[in-house]
């Protein structure tokens, strides 16, 4: 790790503009990412501002009869709070699934929003990768992809995002709410968060530089069952093949593209009267493989199907 | 010259009077591992605070440092030391032996401009703090002139060669009878490049006193350590003190030394001052041993009845292009099923990568991955019963040398462990079992591992208070060693554990092999058996040569030793009372083990029968373990605790073998994919369900005086075949390439159309 | 930087450089090296303490970060002659080969308890709005975080176990 400075912030406003003001500064809360990738020389900022003692962990009832939870909130607290078990399982869910008990105790909302992906030429930096060094090239598109993205990817760079989550999050239709530097706090959706790779896989996320996720929101839970499916190589504390989410009506996919997939065109199959069979063939129209990730394609359809099925069926 | 027949004499640890043999000990070393008070190499307190050394590898396969600029490090806070192949001191030249009895040569790090792998050390920082020498060590920027490099393994076949020495060994005609044969098989099983994984990175910390150095290392082989460190120090072995108290997991893998221990070595020297240095874990991925890739090829041919009358196994593997190894994955299969017409070889690929080497049960874990597969499959196509194929071809005498078993109780594993499993419950059709999502299938399979014995010296010492205290230059990576060589000793000289001391991991203490190739307790143990026989003589005579001893002119042939006491028919004293008088200094004695000749004369080995019940996933293709049971012959048991541990360990690597286990390497670059532990997956505690495993009673007197046999590496022979022929028998995918992960599994069900 | 923690019920400050995660600050400035560096990148557990009564991966955590918190690690649940029960039970269990990875399977386990008193939820709870029981299933599930490459997964069950109870 390069040397930096370390400050603990006190208030929302004052790390915001902390990081703002510093091209080479970083927002730190549970660390669990950033510190990962700064010992691989991946990231280096000069500057930190720890924000995990703001008091952003709440989890408290919305208006409109949702809830909205801190972004410092620990994902096992959110995990484990009774209502999110009792109407949100499928986030409660895909939290579990997802790391280790000991990651989920340090790992905030915020930072599982914004952790970058696993690939592992990403984090081999002998290897070139367009997201760690814009142009370099993108050693996964002919490498060992097994875990590649078979959704929205680009020529430039074909990532996975690994949160799970974001993919009940997004399934869910939860929202983000974001400080920018003026202090204001905006919104936006947890589905408009990433950014597609294009031909600039380095810039991740629509947040500006210094703007501080500060909760999500979830608004009240569609009706319907709710069911999340993580495909992996180990039964536990491995990152998935594929995920998928089913909120009611509402489905998302993980680990098949750059963010937490919303999958409209299933959703609208389905809303249609089709079946879960043609809903999942609807929404995987569009895959496209990079060889070793092919079997993702069949893999995330009939993960889709059996998670659509399962919640049709009243379980969760 | 000593037999194998002088072992039939009983001893102590055979005659086991007082029931420490066998008996579920806790671990000597326990309490301080359970209180996290044992210290590893890193972790020794150095005589003054150590500075910590930084590794920077190799970003190419094969080449040249063209290039390497070293000023930002060197300017870098807290900065101590920068060196490259250009500023490192001398070291003994790549191989080279001054003293011609070194057990291993000189290993010098960086001492040529030339990139041989991956991985491989090209620079070292030593700083105040890690974090200082970690940063400087970044910052150092290296340029190279890559070579053209062999690290496709299967597109490399082409440059195959016999390993050195080795020819295909070939009993009958194979070829004519296995054309002659009514049902045949021939298939081809493919196993990839495996990782130790050792929880505890190596690690040295390293201080000079003078001309001597101290090392504390974590390493398997004590001698091969100290003498390779003196090799490429270019000191005498003497003046090297290599220690290793506790390992963190070795496998095979901490075999060796590495770059760690010779420049903590040499940085100490040249800072004068303490230095320790730590591999990181990406660095362990790259940077030392692995498992080798392999390309088997099983050809059976069978009468309609089941009897093999051809029989093959053979292929490929590799190894580093100038650090020679065989996964020797043929050579179990002959000792284990009768056939008239054999063939088994190996065929080796030398390539730019990091070197293989034994990991293990080298050979067993991976062969037994194919052939165990290969005997399901012909069991179907012959409409036999698994267990059934393998007793029709149990042999009688060693089916390649003709030497007879020293006992072989295969038969008897497959049978009790068929009973207890449940194995009649099994659908020999396969798809026809299913829990909710997940369709159900049981597999078994033989285990076999080859059984030796190495030359070994071990020390006794008993002190005034009545303390023992064992003495050996033995490791103990987690299998036990402490733990059986105070029983031996306990047992040996009559006195409670609690009266029993081990001191081991040291190169001062009399020299033994180490720990791999399950030869370890065999080994170790016989020498301490010796050793405390030696203490006992001993003993007898100071107490009938002293006028104040109760047994004072006793025949000192008809002394025995209970309950802490020297006895002579109904005269007796303790033994603390008799070396605080008549020896107050103590008495030490020395024993050894070395293997008679004709202990080759007959076939031995340990052996087992796995059995295990796994779940696939309809939609998905995920395997899960659900049921795992294992019935092992392994002579006689010195402590069932740990012995039981090392069996359900091997047991639970079968398992990793089989799902998850994997490294490839990206041929663009020649390096190894997987750098660390989230990437490379081994077994974690949710992929292991209900497993469990039981040791026969068996006594092998042909092997040691005592009679027991190795189980470290047993228990991982054949495992993972038994959780493939699982996966088929549940959905009726037959998989021949591992691991056997989800997308291998659902290529396999889309194409049967599931 | 000053950064005070209480340690095993003792407070320390230290002057530490912010880089030092709060395993090496443990292992290096505290001379506690019962916690282990296995990766050093979260990925086997085998550093995990406990941070105001919640296991952490101390590796992917710097120490800065942990002004005012109450750590607890393995040496501060027992001693040798005054072992924690589980230490007590892992041992008799041998839960454990090398031992590299049991300071922070004990802590894990230490932590788990307390998470399966707060009724958290595991991927293995069928139920998340019941209460949960200590099934086999969920102490596996719960320890995943913790890697034995020796591979002591049954014994360490069985060493939970003893401490957990039978569940019905
Ligand atoms: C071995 C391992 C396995 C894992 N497996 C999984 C898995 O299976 N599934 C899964 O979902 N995750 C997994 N994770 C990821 C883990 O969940 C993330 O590391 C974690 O969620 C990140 O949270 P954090 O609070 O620690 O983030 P940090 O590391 O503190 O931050 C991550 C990034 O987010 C930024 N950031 C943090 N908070 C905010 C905020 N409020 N606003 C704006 N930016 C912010 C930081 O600047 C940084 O760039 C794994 C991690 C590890 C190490
Ligand atoms: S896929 Fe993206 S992250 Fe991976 S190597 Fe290519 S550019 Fe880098
Ligand atoms: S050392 Fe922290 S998780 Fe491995
Ligand atoms: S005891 Fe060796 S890794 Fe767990």
């Amino acid at each position: 790790m390069r040397p930096f400075t370390y400050e603990r912030a006190t208030d929302a406003a004052s790390a915001v503009k902390a990081v703002s003001d510093n091209p080479n500064a970083r927002f730190l809360a549970g660390g669990t990412n950033l510190l990962d990738l700064m010992k691989l020389e991946i990231e280096h900022p000069t500057h930190l501002v720890d924000v995990g003692r703001l008091p952003l962990a709440a989890i408290e009832e919305t208006a409109d009869g949702g809830l909205r939870i801190g972004a410092m909130a620990t994902n096992s607290l959110v995990a484990a709070d009774p209502r999110v078990r009792a109407r949100y399982p499928v986030l409660a869910q895909a939290i579990i699934h997802g790391g280790s008990p000991q990651l989920r105790n340090k790992a905030t909302v915020g930072g599982n929003l914004m952790q970058r992906t696993r690939c592992a030429y990403f984090y081999d930096t002998t290897k070139p990768c367009n997201k760690r060094q814009p142009g370099a090239g993108c050693s996964a598109l002919e490498g060992l992809n097994r875990n590649a993205a078979i959704l929205g990817a680009s020529e430039h760079c074909i990532a996975t995002n690994p949160s799970d989550m974001s993919v009940a999050l997004t399934a869910l239709g939860a929202g983000v709410e974001a400080m920018t530097a003026t202090g204001a706090v905006r919104a936006l959706t947890v589905a408009d968060l990433h950014l597609a790779p294009g031909d600039t896989p380095h810039i991740e996320t629509a947040l500006s530089a210094g703007e501080l996720i500060t909760a999500v929101t979830l608004p009240p839970a569609p009706t319907g069952g709710q069911v999340y499916r993580k495909a992996r190589d180990r039964a536990s504390y491995a990152g998935g093949l594929a995920m998928v989410a089913v909120a009611g009506g509402q489905i998302a996919l993980g680990g098949v593209a750059y963010k937490p997939w919303r999958a409209l065109k299933a959703e609208a199959a389905l809303a249609a009267g089709q079946t879960p069979a043609a809903a999942a063939e609807a929404e995987l129209a569009d895959a496209r493989d990079s060889g070793r990730n092919a079997f993702k394609i069949a893999l995330t359809t009939r993960l889709t199907v059996a998670a659509i099925a399962q919640a049709q069926g009243g379980k969760s | 010259m000593s037999s194998i027949a002088d072992w039939a004499t009983p001893n102590p640890v055979t005659e086991n009077r007082s029931g420490l043999i066998g008996k579920a000990v806790d671990r000597y070393e326990g309490p301080l591992k359970v209180t996290g008070t044992a210290p590893y190499a890193y972790e020794v307190e150095a005589p003054s605070p150590p500075v910590q050394g930084a590794i920077v590898t190799s970003a190419i396969a094969r080449g040249r440092v063209a290039a390497i600029d070293t000023a930002e490090a060197e300017a870098s806070p807290g900065v101590l030391l920068v060196w490259t192949h250009k500023t490192i001191p001398a070291q003994g030249a790549r191989g080279a032996r001054i003293n011609p009895r070194s057990q291993r040569p000189s290993s010098p790090v960086m001492d040529s401009d030339e990139v041989r792998y991956f991985g491989e050390t090209v620079a070292f920082v030593v700083a105040d703090t890690l974090e200082n020498a970690r940063a400087a060590a970044a910052l150092i920027k290296v340029t190279y002139d890559e070579l053209w490099a062999v690290v496709d393994f299967p597109a490399s076949l082409g440059l195959a060669e016999n390993p050195p020495g080795e020819e295909d060994v070939r009993i009958g005609d194979f070829e004519t009878a296995f054309a002659a044969a009514p049902v045949t098989l021939d298939e081809t099983y493919t196993s990839p490049i495996q990782n130790h994984v050792q929880m505890e990175p190596c690690a040295t910390t390293a201080w000079w006193d003078g001309d001597k150095v101290t090392v504390h290392t974590s390493i398997q082989m004590v001698k091969g350590g100290q003498h390779a460190l003196a090799e490429t120090l270019m000191i005498p072995s003497d003046d090297v003190h290599l220690l290793t108290r506790y390992i963190g997991g070795g496998f095979g893998g901490k075999g060796q030394s590495y770059d760690d221990l010779s420049l903590a070595a040499l940085a100490a020297r040249e800072l004068k001052r303490p230095v320790k240095v730590a591999y990181t874990r990406q660095q362990m991925m790259l940077g030392t041993i692995h498992r080798p890739a392999t390309i088997q090829r099983v050809r059976l041919g069978a009468t309609p009845d089941g009897r093999l009358t051809a029989f093959a196994l053979d292929g490929y593997t590799h190894c580093a292009r100038d650090a020679l190894f065989t996964e020797h994955f043929a050579n179990f299969a002959r000792s284990l099923y009768a056939a008239p017409n054999r063939l088994t070889g190996h065929k080796l690929v030398k390539m730019d990568l990091p070197g293989a080497g034994p990991m293990r049960a080298p050979g067993e874990a991976s062969g037994m991955l194919s052939l165990e597969v290969a005997m399901d499959e012909l069991a179907e196509k012959l409409g036999l019963d698994p267990i059934q194929l393998r007793l029709i071809n149990e042999p009688e005498r060693d089916p390649e040398t003709g030497k007879p078993f020293s006992i072989r109780q295969l038969a008897r594993c497959m049978n009790e462990g068929a009973q207890h499993f449940g194995w009649d419950r099994r659908n020999p059709k396969p798809g026809q079992v299913r829990d909710g999502r997940w369709w159900v299938g049981m597999g078994m399979a033989a285990a076999i591992r080859a059984d030796y014995l190495l030359p070994a010296k071990a020390g006794a010492r008993i002190t005034a208070d009545g303390t023992i205290t064992l003495l050996q230059g033995m490791t103990d990576i987690g299998t036990g060693t402490y733990t059986i060589l105070a029983q031996i000793t306990a047992e040996t000289l009559g006195v409670p554990l609690s009266q029993v001391r081990v001191e081991i991991g040291d190169s001062n203490l009399p020299p033994a092999p180490g720990s791999g190739g399950q030869f370890g307790a065999s080994t170790a143990g016989s020498a301490a058996l010796d050793a405390g026989m030696k203490l006992r003589v001993a003993l007898a005579h100071l107490a009938v040569g002293d006028p104040n001893s109760p047994l004072y002119g006793a025949s000192p042939d008809l002394v025995t030793f209970d309950d802490g006491k020297i006895r002579f028919g109904n005269q007796s004293e303790d033994l603390s009372t008799l070396v605080a008088r008549a020896a107050p200094e103590g008495v030490y004695a020395e024993g050894s083990i070395s293997p008679p000749a004709d202990r080759r004369d007959v076939s031995l080995h340990t052996y087992g029968a796995h059995f295990a019940e796994v779940g696939v996933d309809m939609d998905t293709g995920e395997v899960r373990m659900r049921r795992m049971y294992g019935v092992f012959a392994a002579g006689r048991i010195l402590n069932a605790k740990t012995a039981k541990s090392q069996i359900t360990g091997g047991m639970i690597w079968g398992v990793g073998t089989a799902l998850t286990e994997t490294n490839s390497v990206d041929p663009r670059y020649g390096s190894l994919i997987n750098q660390d532990v989230g990437g490379y997956l081994v077994p974690v505690h949710a992929d292991i369900v209900d497993l469990d495993a039981v040791f026969l009673d068996e006594v092998d007197d042909k092997a040691n005086p005592m009679g027991i046999k190795g189980v470290g590496e047993l228990g991982i022979s054949g495992a993972g075949a038994a959780i493939a022929n699982a996966i088929y028998n549940a959905c009726g995918v037959r998989l021949r390439d591992y691991p056997m992960t989800p997308d291998k599994v659902l290529a396999g069900l889309i194409a049967a159309g599931l | 930087m000053k950064t005070t923690m209480t340690v095993n019920g003792q407070a320390s400050t230290l002057d530490l450089d912010p880089r030092t995660t709060l395993l090496d600050a443990l292992r290096e400035h505290l001379n506690l090296k019962g916690s282990k560096k296995g990766c050093d990148h979260g990925q086997c557990g085998a550093c995990t303490v406990l941070v105001n009564g919640v296991r952490i991966n101390s590796c992917l955590s710097l120490a800065v970060m942990h002004d005012g918190d109450a750590v607890t690690t393995i040496e501060g649940l027992g001693v040798v002659g005054a072992l924690h029960p589980l230490q007590e039970a892992f041992l008799k269990q041998d839960a454990f080969q090398c031992g590299y990875c049991t300071p922070g399977q004990i802590c894990s386990a230490a932590g788990m308890l307390k998470e399966l008193a707060d009724n958290w939820p595991s991927q293995e709870t069928a139920d998340l709005t019941a209460a949960i029981v200590a099934t086999d299933a969920e102490i596996r599930e719960r320890m995943s975080g913790n890697i034995c490459r020796c591979s002591a997964y049954p014994q360490i069950l069985a060493a939970i176990r003893d401490v957990v109870g039978a569940v019905a």
